[in-house]
């Protein structure tokens, strides 16, 4: 029988927003093809309520690959389960989202399932012709590419933030335990050890607000406005390369071209001039902000709202403003 | 110990981008292409290597693609300069990447014969952003890949990387040979000297043809992205205004 399968991707023991997002991917297109939506959960164990948690975002089926060896994520490891239960399922269909892992494994998963990928696509496939057609973002944001494939099984990776997560609740799901033990050959590049940085921290490719400072703030000492702005929005701090490379803040926050590309619902720039490198990680963002004190901040020229205005002004305003507005709108 | 770099030949992201007027193609024309800025690190990092061991360590260059017209578009010269920061020879294997599939087989079929220990490639190409053709080498060859690598230290067979993944850094042990993508981190960027520079013209270039190889995914066409909603300028003295736009979207 025919399906689309979906990489329910468990990351510290849950599942993520991208997952969801896949999830919601994954039931879209099967309900245009017609065919159920499979949750593959692969991991040394499943987390807490993974049927009810699947199920409710669309999963008829929850298909479990559990061994003690896949209890860290190694690509080659998981491509190979992954690849393994596609082939004997002779499932078509398979959704990953282009996280850290589902970006290191699926062009594996590709060559191992003998399959087309289409990788970072902001919407489902859709029919044509004989395959199927899909869109992504190319050239730093300069363009969408159509692409088209009607090699099967088709594998895609849909871009963070493209999809937003869908209640689609199934009245019945069931579970299947799926026998997969991993080759002593794909468990050679093992993880030894987690360096975790701000685990309270949202993090950035995830994060649906992210507000980020530049070198106009002139120094790490006054990151608190962009601290506190990010905690009153829940949002993720970021920042441009310069800023990254000074030192003024760690690079695991420099969003732009050779740092993080982020599309986030909402991203606030302040102090940022907007050089066309910065511009290629976050263009794709939904809504701009951007506060400057130069008017002719290149920035301002893909913002939905500027503030022409001294950062250190009119930000601790901004904050005030909005915890006003929240107090007043929150019961 | 043998290093081979792959590189993308990608257009400056500085550039204008156009496309043919079916939209199926990057029009080229006064396009400056340069070395993929990802693939920048892992060029660094093997000179870094070949630095230490001069003698020990030999670093292959290669590009998948077709020199074009104009003297900003030439793969040649773009591996020239790479070999440039003190590397040994480049390969160019003549063809245009069509697909991420086609792209990884050239490579795999050439670097299969060559006893490579460390398979080097940026993490993604600024181009398309895929992140596809180091997985998909590493799953043709079957090796070990480590994706988003921030540093690599290598002690005789076996390598110790870091990896960057969501909030935080994974170590990871791996034997040799391998296949690393890499991020921001891996080394810093160089940038060749006047002896290199000389040096690099008369390294060894091979042109090689390209296996046969039917692309899986192909480019119906490209579209310029939607226009930018309205711009609107707050006065900085109704920053209530702001909040009540950004809360009207269900942004607040």
């Amino acid at each position: 029988m025919s399906a689309v399968a979906v990489w329910a991707e468990v990351s510290e023991g849950r599942f993520k927003k991208s997952t969801l997002e896949a999830l919601t991917a994954a039931r879209t297109w099967a309900d245009a093809l017609g065919l159920p939506v499979w949750a593959v959960v692969i991991g040394k164990e499943v987390p807490q309520n993974t049927s009810q948690v699947l199920a409710e975002y669309g999963a008829d089926k929850v298909i479990r690959i559990l061994h003690p060896e896949l209890a860290e994520f190694i690509p080659a490891a998981y491509a190979r389960a992954m690849a393994a239960f596609l082939a004997a399922h002779k499932v078509p269909y398979a959704v990953l989202s282009q996280t850290y892992n589902g970006r290191a494994m699926a062009p594996m998963l590709s060559v191992w399932a003998d399959g087309a990928l289409l990788s970072g696509i902001v919407q489902v496939p859709e029919k044509e012709s004989a395959g199927f057609r899909a869109r992504r973002i190319a050239y730093s944001n300069k363009a969408i590419e159509w692409v088209y494939t009607d090699h099967l099984p088709l594998i895609v990776t849909m871009r963070a933030n493209a999809i937003i997560p869908a209640r689609a609740p199934r009245p019945s799901v069931s579970e299947e335990d799926f026998a997969f033990t991993p080759s002593a050959e794909d468990l050679r590049a093992r993880p030894v050890g987690v360096e975790k940085v701000a685990t309270d921290k949202i993090p950035l490719t995830e994060a649906e607000i992210v507000v980020s400072g530049g070198r106009g703030l002139k120094g790490p000492e006054n990151w608190g406005i962009i601290e506190e702005l990010a905690q009153v929005l829940g949002a993720a701090t970021a920042c441009s390369k310069p800023v990254a490379d000074v030192g003024w803040r760690p690079h695991h926050e420099h969003v732009g071209q050779t740092g993080i590309q982020i599309s986030p619902n909402l991203y606030i720039a302040i102090g940022i001039s907007g050089a066309i490198q910065h511009l290629a990680g976050v263009a794709s963002s939904k809504n701009i902000v951007v506060i400057n004190n130069d008017p002719e901040a290149p920035f301002f020229k893909v913002a939905d709202y500027g503030i022409v205005a001294d950062a250190f002004e009119v930000v601790p305003r901004l904050i005030e403003a909005i915890k006003k507005y929240k107090a007043e709108h929150t019961h | 110990m043998k290093i081979l770099c792959c590189i993308s030949h990608v257009p400056d992201t500085t550039t204008r981008i156009q496309f043919s007027a079916d939209g199926t193609q990057l029009d080229r024309t006064g396009v400056t292409f340069i070395v993929n800025p990802y693939d920048d690190f892992v060029l660094a990092r093997a000179a870094e290597l070949k630095e230490k061991n001069p003698s020990g360590v030999h670093v292959t260059v290669l590009c998948v693609g077709k020199n074009g017209a104009s003297s900003t578009d030439n793969v040649d010269s773009n591996l020239r300069k790479a070999l440039a920061l003190g590397l040994d020879e480049a390969v160019r294997i003549d063809a245009l990447p069509v697909d991420g599939y086609f792209v990884a087989n050239q490579i795999a079929a050439y670097a299969e014969k060559q006893g490579f220990d460390l398979l080097f490639f940026g993490k993604e190409s600024i181009d398309y952003n895929g992140s596809q053709v180091p997985g998909m080498v590493a799953a043709l060859l079957n090796l070990p890949y480590i994706s988003y690598a921030t540093s690599i230290e290598i002690a005789g067979q076996k390598a110790v990387l870091t990896r960057e993944i969501t909030g935080g850094k994974e170590r990871i042990e791996s034997p040799l040979p391998l296949v690393l993508s890499a991020q921001k981190g891996l080394a810093e960027w160089r940038i060749p000297n006047v002896r290199g520079i000389m040096q690099a013209k008369t390294k060894p270039l091979h042109v090689l043809p390209p296996v046969e190889v039917t692309p899986r995914v192909q480019t119906l066409r490209h579209e310029l992205p939607p226009a930018k909603g309205p711009f609107k300028k707050i006065d900085p003295d109704k920053i209530e205004e702001l909040v009540q736009e950004l809360a009207n979207k269900g942004l607040i």
